[in-house]
């Protein structure tokens, strides 16, 4: 087993020794596209929601544009439909979205060294849970060209799902509506299970997130605090419990 | 401009901050055997904290989320694409409220 992978990441070595920024774009522009194809049902029950909840298709669509973020926007514009104040939209949508501090903060460790700040900041924008959890589980550093072609799919994926939901908001039986609540949570069971199957840690970290994140929704007192600061929470344990009882390197 | 685009104009920008900023300032590459492993588990354990218990109020019934997810778990146990998992998800969401 031990020179099998040997020999797969020897070979992984020589074939990306010295290719073009091309042949990066393609790989990620590759593997972003089964994510493309998860994020328009979803982007498509956003849209429905939104227009459904009196926000204008344009700005709908102009939400997915500009904010390229799944939970963080369902709850931005729930509120925006409550005519909740700004203050409370800002911090309901940072806190949900402080996870990707963390997301960024790991791919600062696995980008290519010496990436000019622009092109961070280019790529900062497409980090969603989905092309992270791509990105990370890479073996090589990831490159700016391959980033922008794993960003790419998403992104056109999330602003044309949100159109089509939009636009088709007066043409769906509400019932069908309501089970597109589902998508999110499925494509999210898609992303995790399979490396699951073969990462007893990555099997027991998410065991964990799941049972903690139970407990602060469920338990009387702890179940006070909000859905955004709940996954956070949440997210640290399980990932500290990982990290504790399966360093890297000996994973299984 | 109205309420409804300035709001949005805002959930925009204190979505960027957190994505761009420790990519953008952090330039060294953590020691910490500790830090690098917490780092590497994070998808998994964001992506179970997102989805349970949140999957099971995503419906209009308990009973079809349930339905929902097994469907969810057996397809994406078997490997199928991020698609088929979540129309097929959404299938067995709008049948099972169908005949209920």
């Amino acid at each position: 087993m031990d020179s099998i992978e040997k020999i797969y990441k020897k070979n992984s070595i020589i074939k990306t020794e010295n290719p073009s920024p091309n042949h990066y774009f393609y790989k990620g522009f590759k593997l972003g596209i089964p994510i493309a194809l998860g994020y328009f049902p979803v982007s498509f029950t956003f849209g429905l929601m939104a227009v459904n909840g009196g926000i204008p298709v344009w700005l709908s669509i102009f939400i997915s544009f500009s904010n390229l973020t799944s939970a963080g926007q369902f709850a931005g514009a729930s509120l925006i439909i409550h005519n909740a104040s700004l203050f409370e939209i800002a911090l309901t949508t940072f806190v949900i979205n402080i996870r990707y501090m963390l997301m960024s903060l790991s791919l600062s460790q696995k980008i290519v060294p010496g990436m000019p700040l622009i092109k961070k900041c280019v790529m900062a924008f497409g980090i969603t849970d989905e092309t992270f959890s791509v990105a990370s589980l890479e073996k090589d550093d990831i490159t700016f060209s391959y980033m922008l072609g794993l960003i790419i799919g998403p992104f056109w994926g999330w602003v044309l799902g949100t159109a089509t939901g939009a636009i088709a908001c007066n043409l769906l039986p509400s019932q069908l509506q309501s089970s597109m609540g589902i998508a999110l949570y499925a494509m999210f069971i898609a992303l995790v299970i399979p490396t699951t199957k073969k990462s007893k840690a990555a099997l027991i970290v998410v065991l964990s997130g799941i049972s903690i994140s139970s407990m602060f929704k469920w338990l009387p007192c702890i179940n006070q605090i909000s859905s955004g600061f709940r996954i956070i929470i949440s997210t640290i344990i399980a990932s500290t419990i990982g990290a504790l009882l399966f360093p890297k390197g000996e994973e299984i | 401009m109205s309420y409804a685009f300035i709001s949005v104009i805002t959930m925009a920008l204190v979505t960027y901050i957190p994505r761009v900023l420790p990519l953008a300032v952090f330039n060294r590459k953590l020691k910490s055997r500790f830090l690098q492993s917490f780092l590497s588990y994070l998808p998994f354990a964001v992506l179970g904290a997102m989805t349970f218990p949140d999957i099971l109020y995503s419906t209009s019934h308990l009973s079809s989320a349930i339905a929902g997810m097994i469907t969810a778990l057996v397809l994406a146990y078997f490997e199928k694409g991020l698609m088929t998992v979540a129309i097929s998800g959404i299938i067995m969401v709008y049948l099972w409220e169908l005949f209920i």
